[in-house]
């Protein structure tokens, strides 16, 4: 018997009005899945043709999670998006074009060559780049929120994980200290059912991963990630409670992983059955079904607003491959930070 | 001024930063209403509440990226590992996420980690360890190692000053067995500019932390043979004093290397290496290292003793470069 609260679905407008987005704010969450996708399937096809370097991961069928939560996050929140979490850069702000400077290993990407893929992240838009030990970022997380409690800040920090990394100890060290503090932290598990090869049942025995944060002394939420307004209702939720003194939650996203670990493989152990039954749940058609039956969207919008995301994209990679690659001379920059770099809104 | 013991320094230089930066904060086990382990925040959380000396779980993990995050948000965290030992614990923490978040993504990472190290009170394998050198492997993060009360206080301020991840070992056994004067007011200590602690002709010393009296003593024997020696306090060893250094070899062209950490890798090994890259042929000697072996550092007294480099070997050791 799962203890954590399983979320409803979303239904009407007028019950998505009351969580605060209006028909504009929809439109652009829908644009900002496509924007998601679009950027790693143009990427994908860039990887095969021998322009990005290095390995190139996916986030396929998570679109709505990463981007209803980001959707949620205040102007001055801040999280640290993993590797299928591409939504919330978009959704932050980040621009297409940097992302694919970054993909190329170009000097105008966020890392300017120094790191590749997702390791990435716009500080000025409130992110924090990741690393690949998974979940070493969620501690981090929990230390920004200590910052904003130390201050008695109104601010919020969103650290992310999946159900692989649920199983190391830095998610439990977080957790814990943050529920001990009843930090302004919320914790998103994107369970896509599949770390690498791994399954599930092979990561952890309980029947939720939300139902952990009872242990920890707060609240739990399992989500249907595909369901974008749900996603951005329940993290809304928790983030505003965060803000008003109210500790974290912890809330589980469920997935799919549409693709393979990274591109290079092929998922041949996922049953072929799960990925139809999860393609028929897709997120983004999911949602454009229902802005049309409950949000009025036409052909001629939605028409519109794909040939926008498309030019959109284009432009964006050819700007990246105008980007130069970066002079080795570069090579030792940066390892130490000057004093200087402290002299910042974040840092005085 | 006023006579202080080493911890002493530790703790004024501390509670001084505190004072006058509000983004100073101190996070660690027992830190708080137990002041500490070694008392080193005894009474800071009277003055400077819950949180701002914040008592965590046994995280070594949450301590470090908690820090890591909150440095990146603006803080100037001072961590604290109750013994340097475990901050195995929080391996990652440091050299994934803080040593490298600079250079990848931009980001500074101001963060002061306090590492109560060193043996010589049958602490055992996990409460003895100096594993400084690993850490000044790890290009990103920076190691310092006062001998001096003097230096204690100052390094830790530069340490809070600096906008990179600090390590900031802390010798257990100078708590409170040295006692020196330490300047009342605020002040730094160079972070990479070694100290002549003992100015000499014959032979250089090079070493660090609590070696620094080890090496001390063995040059007072040595003054009775006639053999003048020169001790060169590193105080820091990411970044180091290379010029110091090949300045001290040139000038005396014999070199003993002198360290508590065990020997294969240890920081010697890099000192030792640039000594006869840049210095070959000032040298009238070999090079000379006198260090812990490479076992885990052990319990029992006599093992102890005969595992941390004491004055007799530093004694011998410098006798042999000194008829070469």
């Amino acid at each position: 018997m799962a203890i954590a609260r399983e979320a409803e679905p979303v239904g009407s407008l007028s019950e998505v009005r009351e969580a605060g987005l209006d028909r504009e704010d929809l439109l652009g969450i829908y644009r900002n899945m496509l924007i998601t996708r679009g950027i790693e399937e143009r990427g994908h096809i860039l990887y095969k043709q021998g322009k990005i370097p290095g390995s190139f991961y996916t986030g396929r069928g998570n679109e709505a999670s990463s981007v209803g939560v980001a959707t949620a996050l205040g102007p001055d929140d801040v999280g640290t998006p993993l590797h299928r979490d591409m939504g919330v850069h978009v959704t932050r702000g980040v621009e297409p074009w940097r992302i694919f400077a970054q993909y190329m290993g170009r000097a105008d990407g966020p890392t300017k060559g120094k790191d590749g893929n997702v390791h990435m992240a716009d500080s000025n838009l409130g992110l924090l780049a990741m690393v690949s030990h998974l979940p070493a970022m969620l501690p981090v997380a929990v230390g920004c929120a200590l910052a904003f409690r130390i201050r008695e800040e109104r601010r919020v920090a969103v650290g992310w994980f999946g159900e692989g990394a649920s199983a190391r100890g830095d998610s439990h060290e977080g957790m814990n200290l943050a529920g001990v503090r009843r930090l302004p932290v919320v914790f998103i598990c994107d369970n896509n059912q599949w770390a690498y090869s791994t399954p599930t049942h092979l990561q952890y025995a309980c029947e939720t991963l939300a139902d952990r944060a009872q242990a920890y002394g707060f609240e739990g939420v399992v989500v249907d990630g595909t369901d974008v307004l749900a996603v951005y209702r329940e993290a809304k939720r928790a983030i505003e409670k965060a803000r008003e003194g109210g500790g974290p939650t912890l809330i589980e996203s469920m997935t799919l992983r549409m693709e393979g670990h990274a591109v290079h493989d092929d998922a041949f152990y996922v049953p072929k059955e799960l990925f139809e039954e999860w393609a028929r749940r897709d997120p983004i058609e999911r949602f454009r079904s229902w802005l049309r039956d409950n949000a009025d969207l036409s052909d001629s919008e939605e028409d519109e607003i794909a040939a926008g995301v498309k030019r959109l994209l284009t432009d964006a990679i050819q700007r990246a491959e105008e980007s130069p690659l970066p002079d080795t001379s570069t090579l030792t920059d940066g390892v130490y930070a000057t004093p200087d770099e402290l002299d910042t809104p974040h840092h005085k | 001024m006023a006579e202080k013991t080493y911890l002493q320094a530790i703790s004024d230089g501390l509670r001084q930063e505190m004072r006058r930066d509000k983004r100073v904060f101190v996070i660690g086990e027992d830190v708080g209403v137990y002041g500490g382990a070694f008392k080193v925040t005894l009474g800071f959380q009277e003055e400077f509440g819950p949180w701002r000396v914040i008592d965590s779980p046994l995280s070594e993990t949450a301590i470090v990226g908690g820090c890591t995050g909150a440095a990146i948000m603006g803080m100037r965290p001072v961590a604290e590992m109750q013994f340097a030992d475990f901050i195995s614990c929080a391996w990652d923490q440091l050299v994934t996420v803080a040593a490298k978040q600079r250079y990848r993504a931009g980001t500074p990472v101001p963060i002061v980690v306090r590492l109560p190290s060193g043996g010589g009170f049958s602490g055992g394998p996990f409460h003895s360890q100096n594993p400084e050198s690993s850490f000044a492997h790890v290009p990103g993060l920076k190691c310092v190692c006062p001998a001096t009360p003097e230096d204690a206080k100052g390094l830790l301020v530069s340490a809070i000053e600096d906008p990179n991840p600090v390590l900031y070992f802390e010798h257990k056994h100078l708590y409170r067995r040295i006692k020196a004067e330490v300047p009342d007011e605020r002040y730094t200590t160079p972070i990479g500019k070694a100290r002549i602690h003992r100015e000499g002709d014959d032979v250089s010393v090079i070493t660090w932390g609590a070696m620094v009296y080890t090496a001390d003593e063995a040059a007072q024997h040595l003054e009775s043979d006639g053999v003048s020696v020169e001790i060169v306090d590193l105080r820091t060893v990411m970044p180091w004093d290379k010029a110091a250094v090949l300045e001290s070899a040139r000038k005396t062209s014999k070199v003993l290397v002198l360290h508590e950490d065990t020997h294969t890798g240890g920081f010697g090994a890099e000192i030792a290496a640039t000594i006869a890259e840049e210095a070959f042929e000032d040298l009238d000697a070999p090079i000379k290292r006198v260090t812990a072996p490479d076992t885990p550092v052990p319990f029992s007294p006599p093992l102890e003793k005969a595992f941390i480099p004491q004055v007799d070997d530093v004694v011998a050791g410098l006798r042999d470069l000194a008829e070469y």
